[in-house]
């Protein structure tokens, strides 16, 4: 479903994050760069701690700071860097040209706001629409993600909601102004998995519509198998892999990224395999790695990997790893 | 690991409801319909897996089983015994054969207590060993589960959520159980982890024969590690038969349409499947409607699904459903 001219809509270089605590300094996000195309649904993958999240909250400064710090990148979206800008720029190009859903919809509504007060606000802050003409906005988007009697439900609280119905919310609240790029941040995780299905057809029948690209978090390699693009796998604050998303299935590279599709069990397994677990823990990120971040808990390691870390090393046109393994220089 | 070493536990038209209280002198106005008159065995040895959406009763279920909750009505016999009937001091002597796993790691392990304490709790109180032979149990424990037996004088908060679950897991160990209730075990660590718990469990299932009520959403892996499959739904079984049957021939449309939602990890298999999208949300456990639980979102429903509960029938040898359509 990739568009055809694939012109990038985000661009993003080297970008770095840390947060600096009391316990010393957390290297959550150690160089990342990558780019987002013209109508792509964009699949980023990893485990709790790996920075696929602070990634992209980095981009759009929703990380406190301090402290959180974006010690170095560039994230250029038309022409513009979104790190450099300031707080007021980047606050009209949230919810304006970029939407975003959070994954705990119980949190991320104001719970003394009516949802449709709250589907209204950056329909009257960014397009500058008058009360009635926000009010009728928001009555369609409540039937465009298939809330019934959109119009009663409006006046209604986030309480008087059921979870799935509050996901469908928030989808209508970061869709309100019509956004280029949409950020979903593991938005159906805290979901069951029937109210998971509708909300991932509810997206995807929205992008077949509106023609948005779509950055897609999450730590379900299933989810992403069904509706991505192009997969970025995450690990320790690197990208490790990056491929087209039946290219990264059907051939996996990084060991990482082997070890986590051996380590699920599937629908049509035959019988009983035993899993194929990973070895340790993730890192901890307190220092910068200086070797490759997976080493400790890799299969495959030898002396080059722990003494440098490995960059992404394109293999093919469109798919690139950063293991030892697999660069040939 | 077969069927038919016969019956260790057997539920009987098990009912927890909870009260439902509501004003200034708490006076009852209703119930919340937990668990409402489920049936099922669980043979020696085998991995029964419990799986349903959230709100649907099956950690209720796994609690009434351990007597953790007092049940509302209902048979929970257990090598013989019906335990809901059962005076506390003859419970606490059933207690070491039937254990539990928790699924929070975090909530489940008292963060004042050292690992070594946590685990040897269980074997003081019931008086089975003392000084360095519990010591020695302790180590034992501890390297069965992976860990070290240095970690013993550690607290909860030095290990990560998988290496605390496996802390849950040598608790569970401790007295030699041979029923564990896995309440979902996995749900709370990340991909990695979970198959290094899951393989756990099953090589100390092979190990000492325990027999497991796994309890889970995750139905990718009740399939991986089930021998049989019970399906919950609003508080009712709607399907029980082995995995194979439930998992290829799924006779109930709640249990078609659960499988049809999950997330497969293989693109090409995604890209064709035809995924039956349920309407609308559960329906409350303190209000269940009439008739069927599942017909307000089975696409399927006719006059009679919403007028009469459907009967408990064996539709297929071992294969158990409650819906009027299936044939």
């Amino acid at each position: 479903m990739l568009a055809k001219n694939g012109a990038n809509v985000l661009e993003v270089h080297n970008l770095k994050t840390r947060f600096h605590t009391h316990d010393g300094t957390i290297h959550a996000v150690n160089g990342v760069s990558f780019e987002l195309k013209e109508g792509e649904l964009l699949g980023i993958v990893g485990e709790s701690g790996c920075g696929k999240s602070v990634t992209v909250m980095s981009l759009l400064k929703l990380i406190p700071i301090p402290p959180g710090e974006i010690v170095d990148g560039r994230a250029t979206f038309h022409g513009r860097d979104l790190i450099a800008m300031s707080a007021n720029e980047i606050r009209h190009v949230r919810g304006h040209q970029i939407g975003f859903i959070f994954q705990d919809p119980m949190t991320s509504l104001n719970p003394v706001m009516t949802i449709g007060q709250q589907i209204m606000e950056p329909i009257r802050a960014h397009l500058g629409k008058s009360r009635d003409e926000a009010r009728d906005d928001a009555i369609r988007l409540l039937r465009m993600i298939g809330i019934p009697m959109a119009e009663a439900r409006l006046d209604d609280y986030p309480h008087q909601f059921s979870g799935g119905m509050r996901q469908r919310v928030m989808i209508a609240i970061a869709l309100s102004c019509i956004p280029q790029v949409l950020i979903a941040d593991e938005p159906t995780t805290a979901l069951d998995v029937t109210i998971q299905a509708q909300i991932i057809d509810l997206i995807k029948q929205l992008r077949r519509e509106l023609g948005m690209s779509i950055i897609w978090i999450t730590h379900d390699l299933g989810i992403v198998a069904g509706i991505a693009d192009r997969v970025i796998v995450m690990y320790g604050g690197y990208i490790v892999e990056q491929a087209p998303v039946k290219e990264l299935y059907a051939n996996p590279k990084h060991p990482y990224t082997q070890g986590l599709l051996g380590s699920l069990p599937r629908l049509e397994e035959r019988m009983a395999e035993r899993l194929t677990n990973i070895k340790g823990q993730p890192p901890n990120l307190f220092s910068e790695p200086t070797s490759c971040p997976f080493a400790p808990r890799c299969p495959y390691v030898f002396e080059r990997c722990l003494e440098e870390n490995p960059a992404l090393w394109p293999i093919s046109s469109n798919h690139k790893v950063a293991c030892w393994l697999e660069i040939k220089e | 690991m077969t069927n038919n070493d016969g019956v260790l536990l057997k539920v009987e038209n098990l009912k927890k409801y909870f009260p439902i209280m509501r004003g200034l002198i708490r006076r009852k106005v209703g119930d919340i319909k937990a668990v409402d008159g489920i049936s099922f065995d669980v043979y020696k040895g085998e991995t029964l897996g419990l799986v349903g959406e959230s709100g649907c009763g099956k950690s209720t279920t796994g609690r009434v089983i351990l007597q953790l909750y007092p049940v509302t009505s209902g048979k929970i016999i257990f090598k013989g015994k019906d335990l809901a009937k059962l005076d506390s001091e003859a419970l606490r002597k059933l207690r070491p054969m039937m254990q539990m796993i928790f699924q929070d790691p975090h909530a489940s392990l008292n963060p004042r207590m050292t690992v070594g304490s946590i685990i040897s709790e269980p074997i003081i109180e019931h008086g089975v060993l003392r000084g360095r032979k519990l010591q020695k149990r302790v180590e034992e424990l501890l390297e069965l589960v992976g860990l070290s037996p240095t970690h013993a004088s550690r607290y909860p908060h030095e290990f990560s959520g998988g290496q605390r679950q496996r802390i849950g897991i040598a608790r569970a160990l401790a007295l030699n159980p041979e029923f564990i209730v896995c309440d979902e075990p996995i749900a709370a660590l990340d991909v990695s982890i979970q198959a290094q718990v899951v393989n756990l469990l099953e090589d100390l299932q092979a190990e000492f024969g325990l027999t497991y009520l796994f309890i889970s959403h995750d139905l990718s892996m009740i399939r991986h590690i089930s021998q049989r499959v019970a399906v919950m739904y609003l508080g009712r079984i709607v399907e029980l038969g082995s995995r194979k049957n439930v998992y290829e021939d799924p006779l109930h449309p709640y249990t078609q349409a659960l499988l049809s939602a999950v997330p497969t990890p293989d693109p090409v298999i995604e890209e064709m499947r035809n995924r039956i999208i349920l309407k609308g949300d559960v329906p409350s456990p303190a209000n269940p409607p009439p008739g069927c639980p599942f017909h307000t979102r089975c696409p399927l429903a006719v006059d009679l699904c919403r007028q009469e509960v459907p009967a408990w029938r064996e539709l297929r040898p071992r294969h158990w459903v409650a819906c009027h359509l299936a044939e």
